[in-house]
């Protein structure tokens, strides 16, 4: 038999984006259903390296990076868990004297958007991190950026989205969505049918199948960050380091475990599985050894990786749908949405909600795509 | 020729041994991949360079079976690629990766033969962590391999065949075996007597070394309950349990070894995307194969214990009949009479197994009702309390996520030892039979490798 359901918002996706948009929409009374293929934050919210950075991101996405950051630092009156958040620092190495002037030119950029960055030199980061190799010229610190723990933020606000009344349904694949001209209808694998006013595509990598429903053809493609976690040796590195041009990252945690990362893995979309690719490992080690020497007597104990989805501009699709009132697109963070995450429920909230929202969010508008033909 | 690319084989105990032979006899040159110095795996494992005990000191009743397999194993060396001291670390799609002295190799692959073996199966107790602790596993190498004690007043506790098989060995070294205690009520194994029988000499080496404990004035309890391990200037001093009866008991001991059996090493079939099912003889996720080896992965082929447990002897059939199945499917003729002997035995062993699981079953309520305060994954420091409120109150369903939640099964070890007691305390905490749990997928490297390792591809 199958069980009607009817709500003001329906929910596609339980990833970090979608949990969080749920436990808004109840903070504000209305009503919520959210249908998650497999569970919440099993994929990029849950997989990812956990970089809570705003420091190298798309000016664009500043407004609401600094939203989201300022939400993570009261990340345990909203879920009830910090989710291990630590505001270790990010910094951004120089490997050039070109790396160096991108990195100045960055920080006047960014001054803004009330993002603060401190140029390092070499002398600078040979004092603060003498661990370092003899790679690094330099470097950008971003003091109030850190990282937290994937694997419990999107499942901390589904659990907070649950307790304020939203009716979260995992293993619930979503099988058919149709608009009957004044409500959403979807059918899940399951057999429940959910009729909503309003519907949130926050499918991530599979977000652009939903737009396709709606006429809108988005060229989302997907990729698969390679990562690597050693077994926990003495903790001596705070900050989270990355490069100049991106491609490799490394941080540690206080109990010791060292993450890294660099160059891609394998994504399977259909299949839903992505698979780390061993020579991506072992050169991302060795990227690593040479940026911090003394890791080379550290062992591998687990390699992963995920799927992001990842649009040609390298920022996501946020906004309202051209082609469907009531419909709105949040998906496609192209690999850096773990720390916009929290955010992203207070953005589409205030979308769903007041029709509007004081973050800026015009440059991800979905109608950049409608020339592009699939 | 397609015919000529040389199957790999990995692992080279029993079934290992006897596929790679199998193979040679059939023209073609396999690589043999095994992570131990030499070959024989943990059963019939060699003595280091220089060591001369005779065989029948260093494997009683299966001497003569350890030495042909050595036999025809060192026989092969001509004409096959074998490489010890190698571990197969990651394996997808016909490339696998395998490290040896420092180095990472690629190695290419279109068949496969994976003959991983087991390890031993453990439930945590209350200090269990502490030094002086083995598994059986790990003290029979160390009395076989080095010819080491663990101790000087050693206690076995557990279940399964290498309780007694290893607490008879050291007794018969000359080493201290303080008492032999088995969690398995003594009514069970009666019970599974007529089952038993068909094991023929298997059953009566098992019936001789309990025997051979008793003439030794070795105590011999049926039925106890692990209470806890104490320690004393950070060594174990003392092993608490409660016997049959149900009356606490103190024994002073300054080692224990202790195991429930074994477990599949089942990672690479995992990372080969074998598909998993739930065995309920052996309580255990295992990977599909059909009694000839054939995996439903094209290519790829099971044998021995890695494919569920059943002893070395079956090993050796099994990893002869897995080289014929790659042998048939490669268009090789093979003796129908050779296949229809293999299947019977292997059919005859499969149901001495069964009885052999009922006769020491996994006591998996000692798992279910271990104590909060027990340690229970080692490598991240959780116990068996952390666990359990991280399944209730934050809503894990399944191993996966109570890994995520609580680091169960994230450390050095990724859940190798103590994933199947975990996946029963999970169960038992949710009140779900263990195979809604799942299993923790498999993630290469299936053990730790060096961040420093060079490279290369072949």
């Amino acid at each position: 038999m199958s069980e009607h359901v009817a709500a003001d918002v329906a929910i596609v996706g339980g990833g970090t984006a979608g949990c969080s948009t749920a436990l808004h929409l109840r903070w504000r009374g209305a009503t919520v259903v959210l249908l998650e293929r497999g569970q919440c934050g099993g994929q990029a919210s849950g997989v990812n390296y956990g970089g809570v950075r705003q420091q190298g991101r798309d000016l664009a996405e500043l407004p609401l990076a600094r939203r989201s950051r300022e939400m993570w630092g009261r990340l345990a009156a909203i879920v009830g868990s910090d989710c291990e958040f630590v505001a270790s620092g990010h910094v951004k190495l120089a490997r050039c004297a070109a790396d160096m002037a991108e990195l100045e030119a960055y920080r006047e950029a960014v001054r803004p958007y009330g993002l603060e960055l401190e140029l390092l030199g070499r002398n600078d980061l040979r004092t603060r991190y003498p661990y370092l190799g003899e790679a690094a010229l330099g470097g950008s610190l971003c003091a109030e950026d850190g990282a937290a723990n994937p694997r419990l933020v999107a499942p901390g606000f589904a659990r907070a989205a649950r307790a304020a009344g939203a009716d979260i349904r995992e293993h619930a694949p979503v099988t058919t969505i149709e608009h009957d001209g004044t409500r959403f209808r979807l059918r899940t694998a399951g057999g429940v049918e959910v009729s909503a006013a309003t519907l949130v595509n926050v499918a991530g990598a599979w977000g652009h199948e939903i737009a396709a429903r709606f006429g809108e053809n988005v060229p989302e493609d997907v990729t698969a960050p390679n990562m690597c976690v050693s077994e926990p040796v003495p903790y001596f590195m705070v900050p989270n380091f990355g490069v100049c041009g991106g491609g490799f990252y490394v941080r540690q945690i206080a109990r010791g475990n060292v993450i890294f990362g660099g160059g891609r893995g394998i994504a399977e979309r259909e299949r839903r599985r992505a698979y780390p690719v061993a020579a991506t490992s072992l050169d991302a080690s060795r990227q690593t050894i040479a940026l911090v020497p003394r890791l080379r007597h550290a062992q591998i104990i687990r390699t992963w990786t995920g799927i992001e989805g990842v649009m040609p501009d390298d920022i996501p699709v946020i906004g309202p749908s051209r082609t469907t009132p009531g419909l709105v697109h949040a998906f496609g963070f192209s690999g850096h949405g773990f720390q916009l995450g929290p955010a992203m429920g207070a953005v589409l909230s205030e979308l769903i909600l007041d029709g509007a929202t004081p973050t800026p969010i015009a440059a991800f508008d979905i109608g950049r795509f409608a020339s592009w033909k699939r | 020729m397609m015919d000529d690319r040389a199957p790999v084989v990995i692992g080279a105990g029993p079934a290992g041994c006897r596929a790679a032979v199998t193979l040679a006899a059939a023209g073609l040159a396999p690589i043999v991949l095994d992570e131990a110095p030499a070959s024989g795996g943990q059963i019939y494992r060699r003595a280091p360079a220089g060591f001369t005990r005779p065989y029948r000191a260093l494997y009683g009743f299966d001497a003569a079976r350890a030495r042909r397999l050595h036999t025809a194993f060192d026989g092969i060396q001509g004409s096959i690629d074998y490489r010890p001291d190698t571990l197969v670390w990651d394996l997808r799609r016909g490339a696998l990766h395998c490290l040896s002295g420092g180095r990472s190799r690629e190695v290419a692959y279109r068949d496969v033969i994976l003959a991983p073996g087991a390890r031993d199966r453990i439930i945590p107790f209350p200090g269990w962590t502490l030094p002086g602790i083995y598994t059986l596993g790990g003290a029979q190498i160390a009395l076989k391999y080095q010819g080491c004690a663990i101790g000087s007043r050693i206690v076995f506790m557990g279940t399964g065949p290498l309780l007694y098989l290893v607490a008879y060995q050291y007794a018969k070294a000359g080493g201290g075996v303080a008492a032999v205690l088995d969690t398995t009520p003594f009514a069970a194994k009666r019970r599974a007597v007529p089952g038993l029988l068909s094991g023929g000499s298997t059953f009566a080496k098992g019936l001789w070394y309990v025997a051979a404990l008793r003439a030794r004035g070795i105590p011999v309890a049926n039925g106890i309950r692990p209470v806890a391990a104490e320690g004393k200037d950070a060594a174990v001093a003392a092993f608490l349990y409660r016997d049959a009866a149900g009356t606490q008991r103190r024994l002073a001991c300054d080692a224990l070894a202790f195991g429930f059996g074994l477990s599949s090493e089942t990672q690479l079939a995992d990372l080969a995307e074998v598909p998993f099912a739930f065995d309920a003889v052996q309580q255990q996720f295992l990977p599909e194969r059909d009694l000839a080896g054939r995996t439903p992965v094209r290519g790829v082929y099971l044998a021995g214990d890695g494919g569920g447990i059943a002893g070395a002897d079956a090993a050796e059939l099994a990893g002869e009949r897995a080289a014929l199945a790659l042998l048939e499917d490669r268009g090789h003729e093979v003796g129908k009479p050779r296949l229809a002997a293999l299947e019977r035995a292997l059919r005859q062993r499969a149901g001495f197994r069964a009885a052999l699981e009922a006769a020491f079953p996994f006591p998996a309520e000692l798992a279910a009702g271990m104590p909060d305060e027990t340690i229970l994954c080692r490598c991240e420091g959780v116990t068996a309390g952390e666990f359990r409120r991280a399944a209730r109150a934050l809503d894990a369903d399944e191993i996966n996520r109570a890994k995520a939640f609580s680091r169960c099964g994230m450390g050095r070890c990724q859940g190798r030892v103590c994933g199947p007691a975990a996946a029963v305390v999970l169960a038992a905490a949710l009140d779900l039979p263990p195979e809604r749990m799942g299993r923790l997928r498999g993630q290469p490297p299936i053990k730790p490798i060096p961040m420093a390792v060079a490279g290369t591809h072949e």
